[in-house]
């Protein structure tokens, strides 16, 4: 087994299917020559060449809604949109929302959206506050679009494939902070269903439900507190929309507790929903309220210190676990 | 080119290869389109149809002069003023008609409504309720097809307020760029719903706008079928042959409000009036039965037929299920 880096298993994916399917291809800003902003493509231009991998003006409306036109033919184009963050994709969230979203259910199943629409999303180091984001449930809030963000080279990989041979508008979104973080990723094929949820640590007294960078922070609080004797189990939903809703209440019904971390708002977040759903569906296994843990309600300051201090972190995390254990 | 045609005495058509039948099928078009849209304002107000209804009454010739040229592989996007074209291209009058009464067997079933008229075996792409949302998909199936190696072309209308958004001028930034095969013809009819275009766009020339990108660009009489038809085939030969772009600024009119329910206080009735005596479907017909192409008792008698067929269509409308409510959740994903 390999052990790559997440820019690199993308990578893999998308040059994998770009083999495997002609009418795969990618556009965005410095897909091509320049090999990427954060070097995902790298490599890609050279070896497909101008028809396939497609630097764009910086006009993310403009080239969102080319690959969403280009999707909808049913011709056999299935185009990857580069964002080069998701804070630059806002700017197509028209596009998104109001065309790539809805043209399925507009036309009562006329038109099949083979579209990725993938960056990464959230806040980085020291970017400020245009670009230190996280929007997942911006656009999990839209009936018809895919939510999906890894936090593995491995989950990477055999989600990206899966999104791509998808039918539907897929929001696929990584983050700038773990394009070098490496792990294991198998030589042979895989996929890695949407919807499909994961067990990163199994634990009995506590459920942390936590994606992307979150993921880590959460391992971390666990593996501290079993060293005060609290067993966590960290679950990785993987997918966003549609919520794997069964392995999450399954752990809860287990644990009886459960702490959500996240680094979006709290306001309206996916949190919300997770802790809504639970707090419904698995009302009589609770011990406890389920917790959330955000970033702070600003927009992302500079100073080091402030972003330190409105990002979630592993103390935070356990302070919450101990909470809804009343210890 | 419009000198020469007094020196013979053909008809000014005589160039365009455009046999009786195809003369008589654009003439019959555009006469469907109004009597239907005026059985549509009827049903309207009586309460049959619902929401947002914008009429394309005065501007069929546009429609009709620019889909008449076109391959049944090519495909064509429209904004929200979108039943005229849908007619032009050949969709059922019946399954039109019952997607405004929003019945099951509407032409999207009645999922869509007046603004998202689908037919993708026609090719047409829809039916789009955000001004200038559209023109980047349009430039994404030109994209497409010149991306599978097709010689199909895309045309896109739009209304001239959409040319004040952004994403137009991305779109022809990139259409122009990748030189895609899109014909993007803007419908002048010189209201961004109440605002005049004087009150919301800087400068005189709209179809100028295009030459920022160095695009082929030009204005053409949006009230004459025959000239919409002459221009368009011009635009459908560089896209098909050359794989270019063209912007084409189709200068017409509406002779109803923007919607059901415009007040119509920003224009006058001497202007509205005006426009009338040129209407693309009377002048029409006159140069028809002038030219021997048909007789006055042939308009007649087709505007007959015409008429009963709407009423058919009314009645199939009405005697329609509306959708079953599993449908709600049906085609989100797929």
């Amino acid at each position: 087994m390999a052990v790559l880096q997440i820019r690199e298993a993308i990578n893999q994916a998308i040059d994998e299917e770009m083999q495997r399917d002609p009418g795969v291809f990618i556009m965005g800003e410095e897909v091509a020559q320049y090999n990427g902003a954060y070097k995902v493509t790298q490599g890609l231009w050279k070896k497909y060449g101008d028809k396939r991998v497609i630097d764009t003006p910086i006009t993310e409306a403009g080239f969102a809604g080319i690959g969403i036109g280009a999707a909808m033919t049913g011709i056999g184009v299935r185009p990857i949109v580069e964002m080069m963050t998701w804070n630059f994709a806002i700017l197509a969230f028209d596009q998104i929302m109001n065309h790539a979203a809805k043209a399925r259910y507009m036309s009562a199943g006329q038109f099949s959206m083979p579209i990725v629409f993938r960056g990464p999303n959230g806040p980085a180091h020291m970017l400020g506050a245009q670009h230190s984001q996280a929007l997942e449930s911006m656009v999990a809030h839209v009936p018809g679009l895919i939510v999906m963000t890894p936090s593995t080279p491995y989950d990477a990989k055999g989600m990206l494939k899966a999104a791509i041979r998808d039918n539907n508008p897929v929001i696929f979104m990584e983050s700038e902070l773990m394009y070098g973080i490496k792990g294991e990723v198998p030589d042979e094929e895989y996929i890695i269903p949407i919807g499909k949820g994961d067990i990163k640590r199994e634990g009995t007294d506590v459920t942390i439900i936590a994606w992307t960078k979150m993921v880590a922070v959460a391992l971390k609080a666990a593996d501290e507190l079993q060293k005060e004797g609290i067993s966590a189990e960290v679950i990785d939903p993987r997918t966003i929309r549609p919520l794997d809703e069964e392995l999450i209440l399954e752990s809860v019904r287990k644990t009886n507790r459960c702490v959500i971390v996240e680094d979006s708002w709290p306001f309206a977040s996916v949190g919300t929903e997770i802790a809504h759903r639970i707090h419904t569906k698995a009302f009589d296994d609770l011990d406890a309220p389920v917790e959330k843990i955000n970033s702070a309600d600003v927009p992302m300051p500079y100073a080091e210190n402030l972003e330190h201090e409105a990002l979630p972190n592993p103390e935070k995390v356990i302070a919450a676990v101990k909470k809804v254990l009343y210890r | 080119m419009k000198e020469e045609k007094k020196k013979t005495n053909q008809p000014r058509w005589a160039d365009l290869n455009l046999s009786n039948e195809k003369l008589v099928k654009m003439y019959r078009d555009m006469l469907m389109i109004r009597r239907f849209e005026e059985r549509a304002a009827q049903e309207y107000g009586k309460g049959k149809i619902g929401g947002f209804c914008h009429l394309y009454i005065g501007q069929e010739a546009t429609g009709v002069g620019a889909i008449a040229p076109l391959r049944e592989d090519d495909y064509i996007y429209t904004a929200y003023r979108d039943h005229g074209q849908a007619i032009a291209r050949g969709m059922d009058i019946n399954g039109c008609m019952a997607e405004l009464f929003g019945k099951v067997t509407g032409v999207s079933k009645g999922i869509g409504g007046s603004m998202h008229f689908y037919d993708l075996s026609k090719g047409f792409m829809g039916g789009w309720g955000i001004v200038g949302g559209h023109p980047p998909l349009a430039a994404g199936s030109a994209f497409a097809t010149k991306y599978q190696g097709k010689d199909s072309v895309t045309i896109c209308f739009m209304g001239e307020a959409s040319t004040n958004q952004g994403v137009f001028h991305e779109t022809l930034n990139m259409a122009e760029l990748w030189k895609l095969p899109v014909i993007f013809i803007c419908e002048n009819n010189g209201y961004g719903m109440g605002t005049a275009i004087s009150r919301a766009m800087a400068g005189e020339h709209l179809f100028e706008k295009a030459s920022g990108y160095e695009m082929a660009r030009g204005a053409v009489n949006g009230m004459d079928v025959i000239e919409m038809y002459r221009e368009m085939s011009i635009a459908i030969k560089r896209a098909r042959e050359k794989s270019l772009p063209t912007f084409l600024e189709a200068r017409t009119y509406r002779f109803r409000g923007h919607s059901m329910s415009d007040p119509g206080q920003y224009r006058t009735k001497e202007e509205i009036d005006e426009y009338k005596k040129r209407d693309p479907i009377e002048t029409f017909g006159r140069e028809l039965v002038a030219e021997g192409v048909l007789k006055e008792s042939d308009l007649e008698s087709m505007d007959e037929q015409i008429k009963a067929d709407v009423q058919k269509a009314v009645e199939f409308a009405d005697a329609s299920p509306q959708p079953p409510l599993e449908m709600l959740h049906e085609n989100i994903y797929g």
